[in-house]
């Protein structure tokens, strides 16, 4: 279900811990997963579950409550913006329009070649960069007016099409 | 470009490329854990120069750090754990970031005394979720400290053994709450346990536990070198030190700018290079989200101290201060806040987690233009029914921002409900609010 690399970068996180604590790296371990699946589905939950000697649903619970976890497919690409109060004081609205005026799509949707998908995000602990955006929940890109956020796309659609060849 | 914009201790001389134990080294790190574990100090004198100092927790609640300290049983037999919190996830806050990235060895020794202090013998560093390379970079300081005999088992050959991890958040704001943080690395929902018992006597694992902010553990380290009572000088009798303050919104140089408590506000929104725009200052958010919001003339009449803000009716919080121009509408700014505290509310008490969803929905009609001439009263009332009645502070910090902002710019809120319109036209708002990033 996991690649060997996942599993070794799990292990890895569950040695963190004392022992008999491995429920500890839950969140890391759907972390992963997550990287690896693009979402999370019930199988890999499921799977996360026996590897780490939880019971599902308690996986499950962790799944669900931190949002930053995707428990549905999303597009190749998820940009969260961040549109709370700083942010919003300095662009991040402007920059959320731009975004979904350049895809053609709203908050929690996906492009239909399945390329983006926009989320509105909440404080990400970087108002002084607003506006502020999250790729993957990996990549954080800052201060980003409208013709950096349009390069950043076209970065993207480019790194896709790159992957794709490959 | 950075938002590091004014460093004068934990953020001195540091940042993007100075950042590594070796540039850490170059700056005095390490000399004070070098001292304490050569010179074989008594715990207890740790927490006394730490009391000395009156050095206050910089994660928003102010509690005196020597204090918390002095809570821990450290003869207590078996493991014991210090905690960092960097779940910096308080809108307007952003200065843990910056001391993650930018001197993140600070911190790790700061951890390391505390441990020392307290008898600990492993901690955990809690990351925002959202700031994946500062967690991806904080890992790599570890394993510098840990090759260079800084971290790990027999520290510098004093018999004193320590180590420290880092733990990814993944977007829950409450987590940051510490007895929520305790369960998330647990590995369960993040929802805040019943205090008491505190964390010093049942914290992570059952264990006794210590939690401090990021900028808390990372001023030990200067605090020991200088002394508590040169640390405490540094700011104002009962607010000793510097502290970094996050600027955001409306100047038109936001960052993060150090300085020591006691500061004028005025002094720190000058070096914010002044309200955007030349426009006329409107009100100020002074200590992240969760504080009463103060209108101008009476935050400019503030220092940047616990005491002074809260005597002006606010708190000093996290030190995030959010400046609002006459171009903001404070309804739709408090519709905002309000969203935000409705959606991350953990859910687990009722008050709580219906009382937040009443205030959004309320803000938001009078917002739209469809409030009722009794909803002032309402928001009133629901918040009377939240505060004092949850299981932790969330509850107060959804309830702050609605009765301050009410309180001081009813005129506002009136008009949004009589006239069914914004006091500050639409256009005059979004031109206000635009992208404005220095070239
Ligand atoms: C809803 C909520 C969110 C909080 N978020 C944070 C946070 O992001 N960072 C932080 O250091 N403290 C946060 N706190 C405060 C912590 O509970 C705790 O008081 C603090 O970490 C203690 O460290 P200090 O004494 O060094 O400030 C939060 C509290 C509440 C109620
Ligand atoms: S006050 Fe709110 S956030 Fe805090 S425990 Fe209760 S429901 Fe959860
Ligand atoms: S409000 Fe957007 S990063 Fe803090």
């Amino acid at each position: 279900m996991l690649s060997q690399e996942a599993l070794a970068r799990i292990d890895r996180e569950i040695a963190k811990y004392p022992p008999g604590k491995k429920q500890s790296a839950v969140m890391a371990a759907l972390r992963i997963a997550q990287e690896e699946h693009g979402w999370l589905s019930q199988e890999i939950i499921s799977f996360v579950a026996e590897y780490l000697e939880m019971p599902p649903v308690a996986v499950y619970e962790v799944a669900t409550f931190y949002n930053m976890f995707d428990l549905k497919p999303v597009g190749r690409y998820k940009i969260t913006v961040c549109t709370n109060l700083p942010c919003a004081l300095s662009g991040g609205e402007h920059a959320a329009d731009h975004l979904k005026e350049r895809l053609g799509i709203g908050f929690g949707e996906t492009t239909s070649d399945g390329l983006f998908t926009l989320k509105e995000g909440e404080c990400m602990g970087a108002c002084g960069d607003a506006p502020v955006i999250l790729v993957n929940n990996r990549r954080m890109f800052c201060r980003m007016t409208r013709e950096r956020l349009d390069s950043l796309l076209e970065s993207l659609r480019a790194e896709s099409e790159e992957k794709g060849r490959r | 470009m950075t938002t590091l914009r004014l460093g004068q201790m934990i953020l001195k001389d540091c940042g993007e490329k100075s950042w590594r134990l070796a540039d850490y080294e170059a700056r005095g790190g390490y000399q004070a854990l070098r001292r304490v574990l050569q010179e074989q100090w008594p715990p207890e004198r740790i927490v006394e120069e730490v009391k000395a100092s009156a050095l206050r927790g910089r994660g928003g609640a102010g509690f005196p750090t020597g204090l918390k300290w002095s809570f821990m049983p450290r003869q207590f037999p078996g493991e014991k754990y210090v905690v960092c919190n960097s779940d910096e996830g308080e809108p307007g806050t952003f200065k843990d970031r910056d001391i993650l990235r930018y001197n993140p060895h600070s911190v790790i020794e700061g951890m390391t005394l505390a441990a020392y202090a307290m008898g600990a013998s492993r901690g955990y560093n809690y990351i925002h979720g959202e700031i994946y390379e500062v967690y991806e970079r904080f890992e790599e300081a570890i394993a510098e400290a840990r090759a260079a005999g800084y971290l790990g088992e027999n520290i510098l050959g004093s018999g004193f053994s320590f180590e420290l991890y880092a733990h990814l958040g993944y977007g829950a704001y409450i987590c940051g709450e510490e007895t929520a943080l305790l369960e998330s690395i647990e590995g369960k929902k993040g929802q805040p346990r019943f205090k008491p018992p505190f964390p010093a006597s049942y914290g992570l694992y059952g264990r006794p536990t210590t939690i401090n902010n990021t900028e808390t553990f990372a001023s030990i380290p200067f605090l020991l070198t200088m002394g508590g009572e040169a640390f405490h000088r540094l700011g104002k009798p009962n607010n000793g030190g510097m502290k970094i303050f996050s600027v955001s919104g409306h100047v038109n140089r936001p960052g993060n700018y150090e300085l020591p408590l006691g500061t004028p506000f005025a002094k720190l929104l000058e070096l914010a290079g002044g309200v955007r725009g030349g426009r006329r200052l409107k009100a100020v958010i002074p200590g992240g989200s969760s504080t009463p919001v103060l209108p101008a003339a009476v935050m400019m009449e503030c220092t940047l101290d616990y005491d002074s803000l809260a005597k002006a009716g606010s708190m000093l919080g996290s030190g995030a201060v959010i400046v609002m121009d006459e171009t903001t509408c404070m309804v739709r700014a408090l519709e905002r806040l309000s969203y935000f505290y409705y959606e991350e509310s953990c859910g687990q008490c009722t008050p709580c987690r219906e009382g937040t969803g009443w205030l959004y929905r309320v803000v938001h009609r009078i917002e739209r233009g469809e409030g009722r001439s009794e909803d002032l009263d309402l928001l009133q009332r629901v918040t009377t029914q939240i505060m004092g009645r949850t299981i932790c502070a969330l509850g107060e910090a959804a309830s702050l921002p609605v009765q301050s902002f009410i309180n001081h710019f009813r005129d506002e809120f009136l008009h949004h409900i009589e006239k069914k319109c914004c006091l500050v036209p639409r256009e005059v708002q979004r031109a206000g609010s635009e992208i404005a990033v220095e070239a």
